[in-house]
Order: structure tokens, then sequence, then C-alpha cells
């Protein structure tokens, strides 16, 4: 279970540079669906696992990249602790890499933050076969720029990481979640009365008409917290949101494109024509919003940059077409795209890795 | 570049300064330069060649456009509170000061944000957000002083970080200049966005990529409790294992310090906060949240406290002494100072494990250099805040200290730590970034600022050394018989 293949991962890359060869980072292949399609050499990194550091009281954890998600929740597990932003898996193969890399996190992502909150350091291979150490294993480094947290989300295009240390937390007490049958504008106005209170929310949801909260903490502080809030206790609700996390949900099993969108937590409504109430699934307190929709992208992306929010196709439906590719991620600024191309040529100057995974510019 | 053809391009420089602003927003003599030779690092000063005070982002995208097609160095400012000389002047750039950039722009208390211009104070933002039950929750010392453009480009923490975070969690969207003059929206209303992590990659880059003229922080809303125990330990290591303790306790405390014996004495002298003064080490545990859950959590860290071998224990009795617990550590840079004529502020962060290692060295070298060392720690997040008592006057003391300051460092990246937890690099640790990343990873860097500023002319030398820098600090520090840097010419 514990494997140190970096030399060879270094070498298929140094070789991939000099042959000017594209590469595809793999590593559970559990989130295969997102991101743009790419033909290229597949330089896998699950074989390289193994958990290298961990020690409770520290709050930090360090993993080589290919280590599977679950042998790392059931090791913080078994000391009381958690990976705070909930990561989803989509299949018993993922990796921490692969997370990191996407910068996935769960419901609790609003209430706690993102992946990229978590990271603290990160060993990389970059474009030019170099292994660099960015980052650390303390919760406070400022020293030299912030290349761990660029890594969250930029899948691969601009590093393979070999390893990541995150900070992790004690497990919460208690939760408990309540439901309450409401309209979806109610259910925004009721997130956002809570949120301006201290309130020990950590998960919210809000579709077929029920707005489901889930409450995390002390034991005292959680049945205040049912008590003000009011509505049912939900039963099976660790299953519920498992399953929200996991997209296992009714709700996503759809023939439709799956997109999300990011946007300011107060919006009533996204306008997309051919799109009811039943197209969308909101959590984070309303800041993230699923919608099942065929739609051209360009009506979707317009109508959510019109609120400042973001736009992407998270899930193909039954039918795409070729000429989608360029449109899963929202489309940047010229300004913000001339730098995020300095950038993939600073870390990968021969465009070699995952080249065109997010923007066929990178 | 010679004296005339400095003083000449200054000339032109102005003449053309002052077509974009007023005449009393361009300072060019010396009188009035002084106040911006130094920020909080006062060891190290130079006159800036011209200080410019625009109030107007149109203003800024002009400055900054002239000096890009001038090739003349930036490097902006705001309340020149920073502690690592991150905005020290050049003698041949513009100093950009943000200072006029005052305003809030709007607060969302739905959203729970506030926009708001970089030159606003971070204490002013929790103070203007205060009657709506919300606040920032970033709380560096300086925070009355300290502005939030600063406190992104610092990647600024506080007391508070182990539970809330850094600047870095807590800020939604900026809006930066680049050195050509363009504005870039980073981040949207949203929680994320598409493409890199630009925000990341922004905060605490010390003014190296951008020029801050906006930012969204989050704000969250105030907690219900806030209640402080204080413990007294005859032993730092029994003090350094009691924070372990209350964290495997499964409780994430708001606040968690540790001061020592020196630190102690001098904080009570100045405040009196009635702290233990026979104590080797003191501890304030700050908890936070409903009502319900400070009291379970009081209870619960009393004990492991008193179980971690505590030789005292209180809690605040009231809000005031809460207050008072905290004044006494809120003061303790000022109250150390009092017992020396200068001080030094270190600011590496460590795993915590090895504090007991660290101090013990740092006593050891304390003893070697003859200077006294007060160490304040934040103990929940390992950030270390070593200040080493010297005096100025005396000649070779500061040079001294430094190199100290420096033995402390390259310690704190042995033990598997950071030379700057939150103080950043500037040009004050600039030579122990050598022992902290390699000739690689220092590339890296370059490459990185390159894709912003490649003619280099944001906040040049600063935070990242060249390779050259590193061979010759290299040379001057063998370590372990190895030689840094072996594939570089030696000069």
């Amino acid at each position: 279970m514990n494997v140190d293949i970096s030399q060879q991962l270094q070498q298929q890359v140094q070789r991939a540079c000099e042959e000017k060869v594209a590469l595809r980072i793999v590593g559970g292949n559990s989130k295969a669906f997102y991101g743009c399609d790419i033909s290229a050499e597949t330089l896998s990194v699950a074989e390289h696992r193994g958990v290298l550091s961990y020690e409770p009281t520290e709050l930090v954890i360090t993993v080589r990249a290919g280590t599977p998600l679950k042998t790392i929740e059931a090791l913080l597990d078994d000391h009381g602790q958690v990976m705070p932003f909930e990561p989803p898996a989509f299949s018993g193969h993922a990796t921490i890499g692969g997370i990191i890399a996407c910068n996935f996190s769960g419901p609790r992502r609003a209430y706690a933050g993102a992946a990229r909150d978590y990271l603290l350091g990160c060993k990389i291979i970059n474009g030019k076969g170099e292994i660099l150490t960015f980052g650390g294993e303390v919760m406070k480094n400022v020293a030299g720029y912030d290349v761990s947290r660029l890594m969250a989300g930029a899948m691969g295009s601009l590093g393979v990481l070999l390893e990541v240390s995150l900070k992790v937390l004690p497990k919460a007490e208690t939760e408990s979640t309540q439901m309450i049958h409401c309209s979806s504008a109610d259910a925004i106005e009721k997130m956002h009365t809570w949120s301006q209170t201290p309130l020990p929310v950590s998960a919210t949801s809000f579709h077929d008409s029920i707005l489901r909260v889930r409450l995390s903490g002390a034991n005292k502080a959680v049945m205040a917290a049912v008590d003000q809030i009011g509505g049912d206790a939900m039963q099976n609700a660790d299953q519920y949101w498992q399953d929200l996390k996991e997209q296992r949900l009714d709700f996503f099993n759809t023939e439709k494109h799956l997109w999300r969108l990011s946007l300011a937590s107060d919006v009533e409504s996204v306008l997309v024509e051919n799109t009811d109430e039943d197209d969308f699934l909101y959590e984070w307190g309303g800041a993230l919003r699923w919608l099942k929709s065929d739609m051209p992208a360009e009506i979707i992306q317009a109508a959510v940059a019109e609120l400042d929010g973001h736009a992407s196709l998270f899930r193909r439906g039954s039918v795409f077409r070729d000429g989608e590719q360029s449109t899963i991620f929202q489309p940047l600024t010229p300004g913000l795209m001339r730098i995020h191309k300095n950038l993939k040529q600073a870390f990968d100057p021969h465009n070699i890795l995952n080249p065109g995974k997010i923007y066929s510019e990178l | 570049m010679n004296i005339n053809m400095q003083s000449s391009n200054k000339v032109s420089l102005l003449k053309e300064l002052l077509k974009l602003l007023p005449e009393d927003a361009v300072l060019h003599q010396a009188e009035d330069l002084h106040p911006y030779e130094c920020d909080g690092l006062s060891a190290y000063r130079h006159l800036p060649m011209i200080v410019v005070l625009p109030n107007t982002v149109d203003q800024v995208q002009s400055i900054l456009r002239l000096c890009y097609e001038g090739g003349v160095p930036v490097v902006a400012r705001g309340a020149g509170t920073g502690l690592s000389g991150g905005a020290l002047p050049l003698e041949n750039g513009v100093l950009l000061s943000l200072a006029k950039f005052k305003d809030i722009i709007n607060i969302d208390a739905k959203r729970r944000i506030a926009r708001v211009q970089p030159g606003v104070r971070n204490l002013a933002i929790s103070q203007a957000v205060d009657q709506l039950g919300l606040y920032y929750a970033p709380d560096p010392s300086s925070q009355i002083a300290c502005t939030i453009g600063g406190n992104v480009a610092e990647n600024s923490g506080g007391v508070h970080c182990l539970k809330y975070g850094l600047t870095v969690h807590n800020i939604q969207q900026l809006k930066i200049i680049t050195i050509e003059g363009e504005l870039l929206t980073i981040g949207g209303s949203g929680l994320d966005s598409s493409g890199y992590d630009l925000l990341a990659l922004m905060t605490g880059s010390e003014g190296m990529l951008g020029v801050i003229v906006e930012v969204t922080v989050k704000l969250l809303p105030k907690p219900e409790s806030a209640q402080v125990l204080l413990a007294a330990f005859d032993d730092v290591v029994k003090a350094g294992e009691a924070v372990g303790n209350i964290i495997a306790a499964g409780i994430i405390p708001a606040g968690l310090e540790m001061m020592d014996k020196l630190a102690i004495s001098a904080a009570e002298d100045f405040v009196h906060a009635g702290y233990p003064l026979d104590a080797e080490a003191m501890l304030l545990c700050e908890l936070d949240g409903t009502n319900e859950e400070v009291s379970e959590h009081v209870s619960k860290v009393h004990e492991v406290l008193q179980q971690s071998g505590a030789t005292e224990v209180r809690t605040a009795k009231d809000e005031a002494e809460r207050l008072t617990f905290w004044k006494g550590r809120k003061a303790a840079f000022p109250a150390v100072g009092r017992l020396s004529p200068d001080y030094y502020c270190m600011d590496g962060t460590i795993p915590r494990k090895q504090l007991p290692r660290v101090l013990k060295t740092m006593a050891d070298l304390s003893n070697e250099y003859d200077l006294p060392v007060a160490n304040v720690f934040h103990a929940g997040d390992g950030n270390l805040h070593p200040l080493i008592l010297y005096d100025a006057n005396i000649e070779g003391e500061l040079e001294r200290t430094e190199e100290f300051g420096g033995k402390i460092l390259e310690l704190c990246v042995e033990v598997g730590g950071t030379i700057t937890g939150e103080h950043g690099v500037g040009v004050e640790k600039i030579n122990q970034m050598c022992v902290q990343f390699n000739s690689l990873e220092l590339t890296q860097f370059h490459a990185v600022k390159a894709a912003f500023d490649p003619q280099s002319l944001l906040n040049p030398g600063k935070a990242v050394p060249t390779l050259h820098r590193c061979a010759e600090f290299g040379a001057m520090h063998v370590h372990k018989g190895e030689l840094p840097f072996p594939e570089l010419e030696r000069f």
C-alpha cells in the first residue's frame, strides 16, 4: 500500500518533455467525466500511494497523490478527524490527487471552506520534469507565492501532484438534520437568516420543495439550534448527505447535461429558457446550484455571467456535440486568459501536462 | 545607472506624473519623501525617487502604464505597518501609496460581504459592520492601523487563524491593476470561479504581481459568546503538550496563545493584567460559538489543562476580565519593547511538536549571542514570534541580532517549518528563502512573477532572491559541509 514511484513518474514526464508528447494525468480515473477530452499518453499516478505522516494533534496529514480517498478517510476516522471540505469521491477509486486537482468539495464547503482552503503544501512535477515542493506542513506559511493553492483546481495542467499536505479537523460531536417544506424563495430567505447568526449550520440543500439543514457541533449547541430552526427531524440524514455529495439522489438521474452554477447565494432565480424549478438543486446556502438543462452553453453561461457568477458543464448528458468542448468551463476575459496562458507557459513550457483539459489555450 | 541619468529620468517622469495627478499628489522633495523611507521594519531605509498618491483607479492605471513604458520600478504601499520591509522604497523607483483609497464601497449583510478599497483599515471593516452583528475575522496585531490591501499582499493572520483562517480564506474577489495598467477582476460573486486560483496566488504575493485596488471580504456572524481561560505552567514543554491535548480532545479554540516568562513579566509590568509572574509559561485559550457550545467547551478545556499539569487555571469571570487577559497578550510587543532600546521580531512557524527542541536551541543561541529573547507564540498554529532584545546604538549589535534571527529561521526550516508565518519575506528574510527553497523552486517563483510582470518592475528584489544572491549567501553559510546550489558558479 506504500509505494513511491516518483522517480518513474519524473522520468516519464522528462521523456515526454524531450519528445514533446502530451500526457493525460490519471489517478483512479473516477473523474474522467469532468473537463474536456484530450488524447494523450497516460501518466498513471494511482500506484504512487501511501500516508507519509499523520499526527492527529498537529491537525495535518501528508499523503502521496495516488492514495485512495477512502484510505485517508478511514485513517482520519480512527482518530475522530475529517477533511472538513467533505470531498465527493464519485467512485471507490478516487484518489486525493484527483480531488485536489479538481478542487472538489462537498456539502460542508459553504460553512467550512473548500479543498483549496485545507491545502497546506504540495510536491509536484512541473512540465519540465522537475520535482518541486511548495508550502509545507504548517498552517501559517507565507514564504514564496502560494503555488500549492494554485494547483488546486488546475486539473493537472500546471503540474503533476506527487504529495499533498492537508489540514484536518476534529469530527463534529453531533449532527442533526431538519427538513422544512417551503418555496425556493422562502428557502433562500431562511438560509440567509441563519447565515447571519452564529447557528452551527454545516450544510443546506433545497430541491423538491424541501429545505434541509444540517447542524453540527457540540451536543447542547446542536440541540438548541434544532429548537430555533424548527421543521421536522430527518431520519437517515447521513445517507442523504452522502447521496447528495456523490450525486446519487434521483435529481441527478438525468439524460440532460448537468450544469454547476457558482453564484451569489441570494440570487432568487436564474432565468434560462425551457427550465423550471424542478431542474434546479440548491446547495451551499444558495451559492451552488445544479441545473439539468440541454440549452446551449452560451445561453446558460451568459445568464450566469449576468449575475457575476460562473457556470460549468459538470456532467454531460446523453447527447454531447463536439462543438461543446470549448464551452465546458465559463470563458475567461481576455486579460485573465493572457495571465492563464503565461502561467501555463511558466510551469509547462512544452504544453505536455493535460493540455486542453480546462481550456484549449492551456 | 549614473546619477545624471537618474536625475534626468526623475525630471521627465515628474513632468509626466504631474500631467496625471494634482501637484499635491506627487511628492519629490526630500523632506516630503522621508515619511515613506521605511515600513514597520525600520532597520531598512531608502528614500524613494518619487511618491505618488492617486485617488482613482484610472490614475493608478495611468501611473502604472507610464512606469511600464519607462521601465521604472514601482513599490505599492498601504499603511506601511509591514514587518518585513515589503514596502521598502527603491531609490530609482516610484512609491505608489494607496492611502487615499479609504472608502467602504458597499456592505451586503445578506451575502455577508463588504467591497472595500485597499486603504481601508482592517479594524474599520469590523467596526463598520458591527451593528449588523458581523465582523471580518483575520485580526493581525496591527489591525488598528494596517490596511486590507496590505493584508491581502501579505496574507495576514492574527490570533484567530486556527479556527477562522488567514486572509486567503476570508476574501472573495479582488480587483487588481497589472503592470501594463490593465484592470483585472479575480474571483466572482460565488464561492469559486473558473480557471486557476489567482485569488490564492495574489494573496501573499507581496506586491510583486499586481496592485490591488479593491477587495471583497467575507464577513462572519459575531459569535454569541466568547470565553477565555488562562493557565500557568512551571514548564514550557508542559504548556506545549497542553495545546496538543486540547486539540486531541476535539476542540478547536478561537485563539490559543502562549507566552514565556520574560514575555509574561514584560506584559504584566505594562498592563497589569494579573498574569502569573512565577510561571515559566502561560496559555490563553479562547473559546467562542453559541452559549451552549462555549460553556460545554470551557469545562472540557479546564479539565484538560489541569490534567496537563497546569499550576493554575483561571476562567475570566466577566467580559472585562476577558479583555484584560487579552490586553496583556496584545500589548506583548510594545511591552517587551520597554525592556530594551530595540527589539527584533521574528516570525517562523514550526510543527507544534517541535516546540521543546526549538525553545531549547533558541535558549542556547541566546546565550551564544548574548542577546535575550522573549517568546510570544500563536501556539494553536505553530507560529512563533521570538523577540530578540538589542540596542542598535551599540556598534555591531544589529548585525549580531540579524545573524541570530537568521539562525532561528533556519532552525524553523530544519524542523519542518517555515521562515515566515504571517509577516512576509520582504527584504528581511530574503536570504533565508535560499534555505527553504532550492534553485529550481526559486526559478519557478521567478517564472510566476514573469507571467504577470515580465520586466520585473513591481516591487523588484523583494520576497524571492535571485540565484546569485543565494549562491553568495550559501557561500557564507556552509551547512553540514554541503554547499547549497552546487550547480552555480561562485564569485
